[in-house]
């Protein structure tokens, strides 16, 4: 059984965002797969490589999920972020939410995601052809 | 009688840019005994201007974010978190 929260260098089943998270009290899932673009701002990217500082980054996540199910009433939040060099179109992150209800678990998994942006120590560096950058590091 | 001033060794480690930028996972750096967080900051932007031009530059300790006033105890272990980027 995978757990809810999890930081793993292998490819992401997004499947399990909605498996791991279907309790019959539950009628609705919401899921968020955040995957890798090939450009940023019109440059084409080559791949993506994710660092984190596991154990605060999982603590962190932990915390989203039980805001989330605090501030929204949702019962189930699923968090998976990769680490690791990403290829395009692979998965970064995954999300899944579940509820009683559909409305309480849409917001949830938007808090969860934009949250996560903010505040989980997870960074992401961007290979281009002619070099690589640390994604927000400067203004 | 005038007291001398008392110096500490505080580990930092670093992720992302900040590792770049230390050129080093880990670092020893030299602070004031009860020196805050926002003198560490200080400290690191002398050593390494380069901080100075990040969006922001944050600080755990324990793995928890730790604010400004936080005072740094010698066993510490001080981690520098640049900008986040995940998702």
């Amino acid at each position: 059984m995978k757990s809810l929260i999890h930081i793993t260098s292998e490819k992401l089943d997004p499947q399990l965002a909605v498996d791991l998270v279907n309790y019959p009290a539950c009628g609705g899932i919401v899921t968020f797969v955040g995957t890798v673009r090939d450009q940023t701002k019109g440059k084409r990217v080559l791949k993506l490589e994710f660092e984190a500082y596991e154990p605060m980054a999982l603590k962190e996540m932990q915390k989203i999920a039980d805001e989330a199910k605090a501030k929204f009433g949702v019962e189930h939040v699923l968090i998976h972020h990769r680490i690791g060099v990403v290829a395009i179109g692979e998965e970064a992150v995954v999300i899944g939410v579940s509820s009683p209800h559909r409305k309480e678990a849409f917001q949830a998994c938007e808090y969860c995601i934009d949250t996560l942006k903010l505040t989980v120590p997870i960074w992401k560096k961007e290979f281009f052809e002619d070099g690589e950058v640390w994604v927000s590091a400067h203004p | 009688m005038k007291q001398g001033i008392e110096m500490i060794e505080v580990k930092v480690i670093a992720f992302g840019i900040a590792k770049d930028i230390l050129q080093t996972k880990e670092h020893f750096l030299s602070i004031q005994r009860s020196s805050s967080i926002a003198d560490l900051r200080e400290s690191l932007i002398n050593e390494f201007p380069a901080f100075e031009g990040l969006s922001s530059l944050q600080f755990a300790v324990n793995e928890d974010y730790v604010e400004e006033d936080y005072i740094i105890n010698e066993k510490d272990e001080v981690v520098l978190i640049p900008p986040v980027s995940g998702g």
